[in-house]
């Protein structure tokens, strides 16, 4: 399967010179470009790892990409996002987020259904990976 | 227009009898309205013969504290502080014998937080009043004062995306269809397969409540297990819009409290239900953690027409203080009234902190949200993938798109129609992010979007033709330079 969260998982995955492009939007919005990555891949799972913290004051997208160089070199089995701050008053919040790189195999969560009262399920959705320790999901 | 004073003032103010609502002190032209009076303002026709200026104190006075005759009771109250003043009557630009009437009501009128006493108030007795042909509110200035005694959007925008992990793009929805007669079973089905092809969203229709071929407990059951199915095969958070719209509030909260049990992110209700029962869920949903959608059915009754109702400005207004966090606001292309100015004035409605008064928008005031949470306008009502860089270029990426029949329609089935409409936006965004003047190249990015993607090339192919191109019946009366009244 291939875990479409982000704003563009639709579309094949993009090139280093569509993702610097997306950085320099961001940057010329005055928004913070941060980089962030994980082997969870829970829709849930809000928190991922910090690749340093939010890069601030940047004009030129040429710093955020080499950043994203030495994350992938270090982290290249998991999964990469981008996300920019906007520190706007009104939003204070992520303005755009989307996933820069991913596992080669990617397996897919098992939903798991708990029968309960009358008719109702509770419904458990967990990544297949999440069984094994963090930093040995994806063979990285 | 005539600013002359007529307010009859001291001992004969008060002799009983009849006497022009302009002399009883319901037009002020020399009053300036104070930052925590609401101000409202009024399309006045008056019927043939009757002035115009007498018809606007007129509605001045029974919006407030006038009855036909001269009462002595007047004299145990304040009253000059309770009257509504109406200060300025302007001719409407185009539209001989109608009138712009501007009114100021002093804060004290109303209670805190409350659209009924708001609505009671501006909207209750007056717009039967014989000496009019027709009245319509056009739109009103909240103060701050006032604002701050609402909850506002249980979630607001910026909490809903933060809950749903979703930014940078318009959410996208549909409405499921057959809107009618499927089976609990069937009807989960079609949530399912949409949401699984890429929709954030699926959504009840307004009527879909609880009928015979459909027991609402059937319907979120069956959704629930369709909703966290088709999360689990995205890895994305996907929602529902319950409708827990029901005959008493009893049934809406048990309905809502079923949704709740069962996981669902959000629920949603009809503007029929009433303002009170709007504002009693939207405290509901601010407790209980729920994103709370309205579907504003019946508000074409009353304000499609320009001479008679109330605008949908006002209305969106209303709910953004009732506290509701998605509202249906128009598509402009689509096939439900919506002249694009117009509706682009309701959109910043939504989503702004501050209005700036754009007569060319229909917002005739400064309106000041005072930090109150933004809500989520949302298009609905015949759009599909081929318009993509049109609704992105007007609407902006702070708004659910919703395409019903343009995902279930889909010739290859609902998932290829879910997945045309997400192909479709997301390379539209990008490509906006990257420069592209969308709204020229649009067509072009959306055929290369389709080499990659068979269900776009299908669902371009298919609605190519589509549009509907009809006059819109609301539109803003304004000349570039307001008249200044003489």
């Amino acid at each position: 399967m291939r875990i479409t969260q982000g704003c563009f998982s639709f579309l094949p995955d993009l090139t280093d010179a569509q993702i610097g492009k997306q950085i320099q939007y961001c940057l010329d919005q005055g928004w913070a470009v941060n980089i962030e990555f994980t082997d969870d891949p829970h829709p849930r799972n809000t928190f991922w790892e910090m690749w340093g913290l939010p890069m601030f004051d940047l004009a030129d997208s040429a710093a955020v990409m080499l950043e994203l160089g030495q994350c992938r070199r270090t982290y290249g089995e998991r999964y990469i996002r981008l996300s920019a701050f906007d520190s706007s008053h009104g939003w204070e919040s992520v303005k755009i987020s989307f996933i820069v790189n991913r596992p080669k195999q990617e397996p897919g969560f098992r939903l798991e259904r708990q029968e309960a009262d009358s008719r109702n399920i509770r419904y458990t959705t967990s990544a297949y990976v999440a069984d094994r320790p963090e930093g040995e999901r994806y063979g990285g | 227009m005539n600013k002359e004073i007529e307010t009859v003032r001291g001992k004969d103010r008060y002799k009983a009898g009849v006497m022009q609502y302009k002399k009883m002190g319901y037009w002020e032209p020399d009053y300036t309205p104070k930052d925590t009076d609401i101000i409202a303002l009024f399309r006045v026709t008056p019927q043939d013969g009757v002035d115009p200026i007498e018809a606007s104190a007129a509605v001045a006075g029974e919006s407030s504290t006038a009855t036909w005759t001269v009462v002595w009771t007047d004299r145990l109250t304040a009253a000059e502080k309770y009257r509504a003043k109406c200060y300025r009557v302007d001719p409407v630009p185009n539209a001989p014998g109608q009138y712009f009437a501007y009114i100021a009501y002093d804060l004290d009128l109303f209670e805190n937080g409350s659209i009924a006493n708001l609505s009671a108030s501006i909207i209750g007795n007056v717009f039967g009043f014989k000496p009019l042909k027709a009245l319509r509110l056009e739109d009103m200035r909240l103060p701050v004062a006032y604002v701050k005694t609402f909850q506002g959007p249980a979630t607001g925008i910026v909490v809903e995306r933060e809950r749903l992990d979703k930014f940078g793009r318009p959410l996208l929805g549909a409405t499921v269809k057959p809107k009618l007669g499927l089976s609990g079973r069937n009807y989960g089905r079609v949530v399912y397969e949409a949401l699984k092809g890429g929709l954030d969203f699926t959504k009840d229709d307004e009527n879909i409540n609880s009928q015979p071929f459909m027991h609402w407990r059937e319907r979120y059951l069956y959704c629930m297990e369709a909703v966290n199915k088709a999360q689990a095969a995205s890895g994305e958070v996907k929602g529902t819009y319950l409708n827990v719209t029901a005959a008493t509030m009893e049934d809406m909260y048990e309905r809502a409290e079923f949704a709740k049990q069962l996981g669902s992110v959000i629920v949603m209700i009809d503007l029929v239900i009433g303002y009170t029962a709007i504002q009693s869920m939207a405290k509901w949903a601010r407790r209980n953690d729920m994103i709370l959608h309205l579907h504003r059915a019946g508000h074409s009754t009353y304000t499609r027409q320009k001479a008679h109702g109330v605008s949908f400005r006002v209305i969106a207004k209303w709910m953004r203080l009732a506290g509701v966090d998605h509202i249906h606001a128009g598509t402009v292309v689509g096939k439900l009234e919506g002249d694009p100015l117009t509706t682009r004035g309701y959109y910043d409605i939504c989503r702004e902190g501050f209005n700036p008064a754009q007569l060319e928008h229909g917002v005739f005031f400064d309106q000041d949200w005072a930090s109150l949470n933004k809500m989520m306008p949302v298009a609905s009502g015949g759009i599909h993938a081929g318009q993509m860089h049109q609704l992105l270029d007007l609407l902006g990426d702070d708004v659910v798109l919703q395409f019903g029949g343009g995902t279930i329609g889909h010739p290859m089935g609902i998932q290829a129609g879910a997945t045309a409409n997400r192909v479709a936006l997301e390379a539209m965004v990008l490509a906006r992010n990257e420069g592209r003047d969308i709204v020229q190249e649009g067509p072009d990015i959306l055929v290369e979007a389709a080499q990659n993607c068979t269900p776009l090339k299908a669902a371009l192919e298919v609605w190519k033709d589509v549009s509907f191109n009809y006059e819109s019946t609301d539109t803003p009366d304004f000349v570039a330079t307001p008249s200044v009244s003489a």
